[in-house]
């Protein structure tokens, strides 16, 4: 297989996993789930450091940091940020007061 | 090229991210989901620095990479649950940045460019780009910096139509000339379209735009594998585009709004329909916080309809207590939650758990609406549009068609709202004006704080 078909091949594939993957979710976890798809194309962060690791012109350095600093966030904060939501889908037991809540109590 | 180990790790990572979406769907595997994918993620990251030869920038790259994880995670530790939307919006945005910075500087460096090569460029800059300045809009939307209602530029039709010509009238010159001014032409057109698509999208459209923008993302990161000829990333942006699409479409379905409106709102755009927040002087009623806990007080049955306005003036622990006040007077007390209550698909439930409200009294509209005709009070708080009775009878609202909690079929209504405007869709509730209807003006916190106070003194 040629290079192109073998990509174009597994573009089409995950096409479908993509749909198939979610076709049936309740509409509560629709944030998280977005959130979650949000987080994993942060993984773009491998391609900025790839292009920044091959880069030799200041400008094209500097622009690929900007690019490795723009993934980070999205990847990280990403999966931090879906995270955090999901909190409310521990077990409830009774739970002591977080500084989350002592916060909102304050505001 | 890259070595095989490298590409097993790469198809065990693709694995996770399929097993992340897939945990996502239950709420009984969200969280390992979650788990699995950021393992995953950070496998990857620190496979390639092993796979890559000859990296240059070593440290620099290392310490970018601390300082946005640390931006990353204090952001998401630190906002407030009311602003995750707009949180997540940002973070989707930047990646979008990424992805086309990502797709130019390659175009810059790369010496032999073929057609596939040129054409997912092309993809790569323009989709990130809209995905940036989209999100940045939607981010300014949400979080109130700017009108949440629909902005339309004069002329801003045939603008954001010259503009979308403009930008493919560069992506073809990329394509079939490969010169980099052309490049920088598609990036700026491209980012200026991004800012036109979302500025006519009236505030409840605006949770399906994140949506849409996060799957243009996933495209963006997709093209950008191609790009590279990274395969990882072919395959993780392919399956944020084609689930985010999805999703895109699931939530639109939630809302009773037709996608296409969505989408191409920006073609289409017409200053705002009729009955959108002209000065109303009809008279309405409003009561004082003892009416309201009288009323309540001596009802038996009660429900609650919360939306974003409780969220903003973090009313959730003075609602609980009003609602712990009423149980404890015997009065049976549940709360209906619209499938977009807050200012996303699930988003009140969030809130009211981090009030500790239980479970069990939350229930989906769709559950409860039969209830509200045997319904002595429906306690709206900070919500206008999901109680919208124009969203079930009047064929020319902008918001016909997008399923409602039934408040107005119970005995009595009570508003409580910091003033008449109109909710976040900018349409006019007739509810408010219904005899039935009584309107306790003010912050809600405030405002159900006094009820509270009332009810235990009475």
């Amino acid at each position: 297989m040629s290079e192109p078909i073998a990509l174009l091949t597994i573009f089409v594939l995950s096409v479908f996993v993509g749909f198939e993957v979610i076709s049936k979710v309740s509409a509560v976890l629709h944030t998280p789930l977005m959130s979650g798809a949000n987080a994993i194309h942060g993984i773009v962060l491998i391609g900025a450091v790839i292009v920044t690791g091959h880069a030799e012109a200041p400008t094209v350095t500097v622009l690929g940091l900007i690019a490795v600093l723009l993934a980070t966030i999205n990847l990280v904060g990403g999966f931090a940020v879906t995270e955090r939501m999901l909190e409310m889908f521990r077990p409830r037991q009774p739970r002591p007061v977080s500084a989350d809540q002592q916060r909102g109590t304050a505001a | 090229m890259t070595p095989t180990w490298a590409q097993v790790v790469d198809l065990a990572v693709a694995v996770a991210f399929i097993l992340t979406l897939k945990g996502l769907s239950s709420p009984r595997t969200a969280r390992t989901g979650v788990r699995i994918g950021s393992i995953g993620a950070l496998v990857a990251v620190i496979a390639v620095f092993f796979a890559t030869r000859e990296l240059n920038h070593l440290p620099w790259i290392i310490a970018v990479i601390v300082v946005g994880s640390v931006i990353g995670i204090v952001a998401a530790r630190r906002v407030a649950m009311t602003a995750m939307p707009q949180l997540v919006a940002l973070f989707n945005g930047v990646g979008g940045g990424a992805a086309a910075i990502v797709a130019a500087v390659e175009f810059h460096v790369a010496t032999e460019k073929d057609v596939l090569f040129l054409t997912a460029t092309a993809f790569t800059a323009a989709i990130g780009s809209i995905s940036l300045t989209g999100s940045v809009v939607t981010f300014l939307k949400l979080q109130e910096l700017m009108t949440g209602r629909p902005v339309v530029l004069p002329g801003g039709r045939f603008l954001t139509i010259a503009i979308a010509l403009l930008t493919l009238g560069f992506a073809v010159t990329v394509i079939a000339t490969g010169s980099l001014p052309a490049l920088i032409g598609l990036l700026i057109a491209s980012l200026i379209l991004g800012v036109l698509f979302v500025l006519p999208v009236g505030g409840a459209d605006v949770p399906i735009v994140i949506s849409l923008l996060n799957a243009f993302t996933g495209l963006a990161v997709a093209a950008g594998g191609l790009v590279l000829s990274n395969t990882l990333l072919l395959v993780a942006g392919t399956l944020v585009g084609a689930s985010g699409t999805l999703l895109t479409r699931m939530m639109a379905q939630a809302m009773g709004r037709p996608l296409t409106s969505t989408l191409f709102g920006a073609f289409t755009a017409r200053a705002a329909a009729a009955g959108g927040g002209g000065a109303e002087n009809r008279p309405v009623r409003s009561g004082t916080p003892d009416d309201i806990a009288i009323m309540l007080g001596y009802a038996s049955k009660v429900i609650i309809v919360p939306g974003y306005g409780l969220a903003v003036a973090q009313a959730q622990q003075a609602l609980r207590e009003v609602a712990d006040l009423l149980t404890a007077r015997g009065v049976s007390v549940s709360y209906a939650i619209h499938p977009v209550a807050g200012r996303m698909p699930g988003h009140m439930n969030v809130l009211l758990a981090e009030a500790d409200v239980p479970y069990d009294m939350l229930a989906e509209s769709e559950v409860i609406n039969p209830e509200f005709a045997a319904t002595d009070v429906a306690l709206v708080v900070g919500a206008n549009d999901v109680v919208n009775p124009a969203a079930r009878t009047d064929p020319t609202s902008p918001i016909y068609g997008m399923p409602i909690v039934d408040a107005d079929r119970a005995a009595q209504v009570v508003f409580i709202k910091r003033s008449m405007r109109p909710g976040f869709a900018g349409v006019e509730n007739e509810l408010l004006f219904d005899p039935r209807t009584t309107l306790l003006f003010g912050d809600a916190k405030d405002a159900l704080t006094k009820v509270a106070a009332r009810l235990k003194a009475s």
